[in-house]
């Protein structure tokens, strides 16, 4: 063992750096969000300019909220979770330093390729291959300074929170090195490696994959270190987080092919995506069910506590998305859904209500400790973000659920003589007062983030970046 | 069925959802039959319960709870549903399921209920020509409603089109405006193509003479020296359009000199398409709708032109002079 200080200190700038990303990026991808739902309400507002036309604005905002925002708040939330249960300095800091400088060209060239055009045209996966290449390398490095860091621990048992960070890290290279395959053609087009519905139940397969490693797995991560620790209780079960674990992992693989419900992917396919999906209801709620747990005989703490707030909040916006997914996933339901704006409804209520609140909630924790103080500049700024927030989170689901369905209902509707009784158009007109209110949810949800991003900014201005020296490993005497 | 090579690929991926299913069941049951550190109890009272004896981070430590009862037999629940849904239902390969249900067959089905609902509807229609059609207030109103769920997306909500979109209200018919003629349109389609001319006129300077030439033959201006230099390359054109620009319906090749204007009015918009050619499809409705539908709306086609363009505006519509 290296007798030097910093073998003996926890490498924070990292994390530091990966947090303060994840604001930036967050401001930024949910302003876009707030755009492109302008230009839905009033399409007027794509001003005949093709980079800032919906059609490319809106896979920038995905980019940006899912990689950039939710990416950033993984990596520094992992790599601080990792070192502080394994008890040790971070594997490679380099590495871990390469991880942060190329996640953050990746972000940049999606930024600059996306407005102009250049895409693979796969949902979640439209960045071109330089780009893709770019990615899997970043991330094979993510995952040797994570693992790593595991492998050189100095407590004897892994924590909760890294399995769930380690199934996250292994199964988006997984499904990213698959799904982007593809021939070049030139510097920024290529060709899909796959054809037909192959390619589409390929893309599903990932599609539904990153939802379920990169956008539950890795956030349940941060979920299983947060709210412990926020709330000063011991995990509730730990059988409940192995069974629910190995459960999770293993039928959200199967589940994709609910994005596919009757299209030209054969009938069997679409039935065991459906039968897996719903059989991933119970292991999604075992996440929900040991977070809350956990806080329970603690709820007082939620009165004067805005961060153990945003992450109980997101725990029952999580229970709520994972049982309308499965719900949705059931053919008959489906029918009516798919297609419609309940289907971004329920989206957002899992990317704003659950990915969103766990991050801010884990990030308000976060942030004081890396620049040497005791809590964020203003603690009632947290409290008025948190119901902001919440405000708009709740009129955003609201407004396209209703939408969703009354869409859903509109375009089935039929008349005696066998025509359709709404044209298309006219089921577009009748969206448009949710259209409305969406923004108006998102413009709140947003102004959220503005206030956060102050708030970080006036921490990190009268603090200073602090290293953490690593307590020595305690052991109970066995229970 | 034909999604396998042989019975192989077929057993194996029935038998691995089948084992994929049940290895879920497994895990529960093995999790939650290991002993716990307490009674189950339906208090939640963590003194009851002792922790792992892990301790990570200073103070982060684990109680290791009973799986809570309900949530467990929701899980279990969701395991038998599968395996019932799987019995029922096309799931395990080439299993086809007890119901024998497909979603072409669903599809077939919900189509053949609904042909029988209608037909009586139709049967009235049948013996009718298209002017009858045409003066049937009934059957206007189903050809409306046809309109506006196959036609409309193109052609527009009032039937007057948009660029590359003809209007249909008015008198001229790229492809005949005879019963038949629209007939034809809708069964079988139309593809309207124009090549590109340029290479056959010469320089971009000899293109946009012709341009101001084509120009010409309607009432609208031009610059006349242009138009008389153009005049000779318009050989090139005449093929399909005419000696005179009068267009020919045989092939759907506009008329020029009529001053309406499918791809857009003035030099610009004749020089894109001598230098870039055209390429439009009406998509053929054979397969879409049924005879009897199209004979119908056949008769609202060719009525559009015929009524007043104020009541092709559908009710709800802006009223002219709002804008």
């Amino acid at each position: 063992m290296a007798n030097t200080v910093t073998a003996e200190q926890f490498n924070y700038r990292v994390v530091r750096q990966f947090s303060i990303a994840s604001v930036v990026w967050g401001v930024v991808g949910m302003l876009v969000g707030v755009i492109i739902a302008a230009q839905l309400t009033w399409p007027q507002l794509n001003f005949g300019i093709p980079w800032l036309s919906y059609g490319r604005l809106r896979p920038l905002h995905t980019n940006a909220v899912i990689f950039a925002f939710g990416g950033c708040a993984l990596m520094a939330t992992s790599y601080y979770v990792v070192q502080r249960t394994c008890q040790v300095r971070l594997f490679l800091g380099k590495l871990a330093e390469f991880t942060f400088w190329g996640w953050q060209l990746v972000i940049v060239a999606a930024a600059i390729t996306l407005p102009l055009g250049y895409t693979q045209g796969k949902e979640y996966a439209e960045l071109e291959w330089p780009i893709d290449i770019l990615i899997a390398v970043v991330w094979v490095a993510y995952a040797i300074v994570f693992f790593g860091t595991i492998g050189k621990r100095r407590v004897k048992h892994i924590y909760v929170a890294n399995w769930f960070y380690g199934a996250f890290i292994i199964a988006v290279a997984l499904l990213h090195i698959v799904n982007s395959a593809a021939m070049p053609v030139s510097m920024w087009k290529s060709y899909s490696a796959y054809a037909g519905v192959q390619d589409a139940m390929v893309e599903w397969w990932y599609g539904h994959n990153a939802v379920g490693f990169f956008l539950t797995a890795g956030f349940l991560g941060m979920m299983y270190y947060f709210i412990p620790k926020q709330a000063n209780r011991p995990v509730y079960s730990y059988r409940l987080s192995i069974v629910h674990f190995w459960a999770l992992i293993f039928t959200y693989m199967w589940a994709g092919p609910h994005h596919l419900h009757y299209t030209a992917l054969p009938d069997w396919v679409q039935s065991v995506g459906m039968v897996f999906s719903l059989i991933l209801l119970a292991p999604s709620w075992g996440g929900m069910l040991n977070g809350v747990l956990t806080i329970s005989g603690a709820w007082h703490k939620l009165r004067d506590d805005p961060i153990l707030r945003f992450l109980i909040v997101s725990l029952s916006f999580y229970g709520m998305s994972t049982f309308e997914g499965p719900m949705m996933a059931i053919k008959t339901v489906n029918a009516l859904s798919h297609y419609t704006d309940w289907t971004i409804g329920h989206v957002h209520s899992g990317a704003l209500g659950w990915v969103g609140f766990v991050s801010m909630g884990s990030l308000y924790y976060l942030i004081p400790r890396m620049f040497g103080r005791e809590k964020m500049h203003s603690v009632p700024a947290i409290e008025l973000h948190f119901w902001i927030a919440t405000v708009g989170v709740v009129l955003y689901i609201a407004a396209m659920w209703i939408a969703g369905v009354m869409e859903g209902l509109m375009w089935r509707a039929v008349n005696p003589d066998g025509t359709l009784t709404y044209t298309f158009v006219e089921a577009v007109k009748a969206t448009f007062p949710f259209y409305v209110v969406r923004l108006f949810g998102g413009i709140l949800y947003l102004s959220g983030m503005l206030i956060m991003a102050w708030n970080v900014f006036m921490t990190a201005r009268s603090g200073r970046a602090v290293e953490a020296t690593i307590p020595t490993v305690k052991t109970l005497a066995h229970a | 069925m034909s999604d396998f090579i042989g019975d192989f690929w077929s057993y194996y991926v029935g038998v691995a959802v089948v084992i994929s299913i049940t290895a879920c069941l497994w895990l529960l049951w093995v999790t939650a039959r290991g002993k716990t550190s307490a009674q189950a109890s339906d208090t939640d009272e963590p003194a009851q319960v002792g922790t792992t004896g892990h301790v990570w981070d200073e103070d982060l430590e684990e109680l290791n709870n009973p799986l809570p009862r309900w949530w467990a037999w929701l899980f279990v629940l969701t395991i038998l549903f599968g395996f019932a849904y799987l019995a029922i239902y096309p799931g395990l390969a080439s299993y086809a399921g007890s119901s024998n249900w497909t979603q072409v067959r669903q599809y077939e089905a919900e189509k053949q209920a609904a042909e029988a609902q209608v037909a009586p509807l139709y049967a009235k229609f049948a013996s009718q020509t298209t002017e009858q059609l045409a003066s049937n207030a009934e059957a206007m109103a189903v050809g409306e409603r046809l309109f506006m769920n196959n036609c409309a997306q193109c052609h527009g909500l009032d039937a007057r089109g948009s660029k590359g979109f003809p209007n249909l209200t008015d008198q001229d018919w790229l492809y005949g405006g005879a019963p038949q003629n629209i007939h034809e349109s809708i069964t079988k389609g139309r593809r309207g193509t124009m090549p590109v001319m340029a290479g056959a006129v010469g320089s971009a300077d000899d293109v946009k003479n012709l341009a101001n030439y084509v120009l010409s033959l309607s009432q609208g201006g031009g610059d006349p020296a242009r138009a008389a230099m153009g005049r000779d390359s318009f050989t090139v054109c005449a093929a399909c359009h005419g000696p005179e620009g009068k267009g020919n319906q045989a092939i759907g090749s506009p008329n020029l000199t009529d001053n309406i204007w499918l791809h857009g009015f003035g030099v610009d918009n004749i020089m894109s398409a001598i230098n870039q050619g055209h390429a439009i499809v009406m998509p053929a409705h054979e397969a879409k709708l049924s005879a009897a539908q199209i004979n119908v709306l056949t008769a609202y086609v060719s009525q559009l032109s015929n009524r007043s363009v104020v009541a092709a505006v559908p009710v709800g519509s802006n009223a002219p002079g709002k804008m």
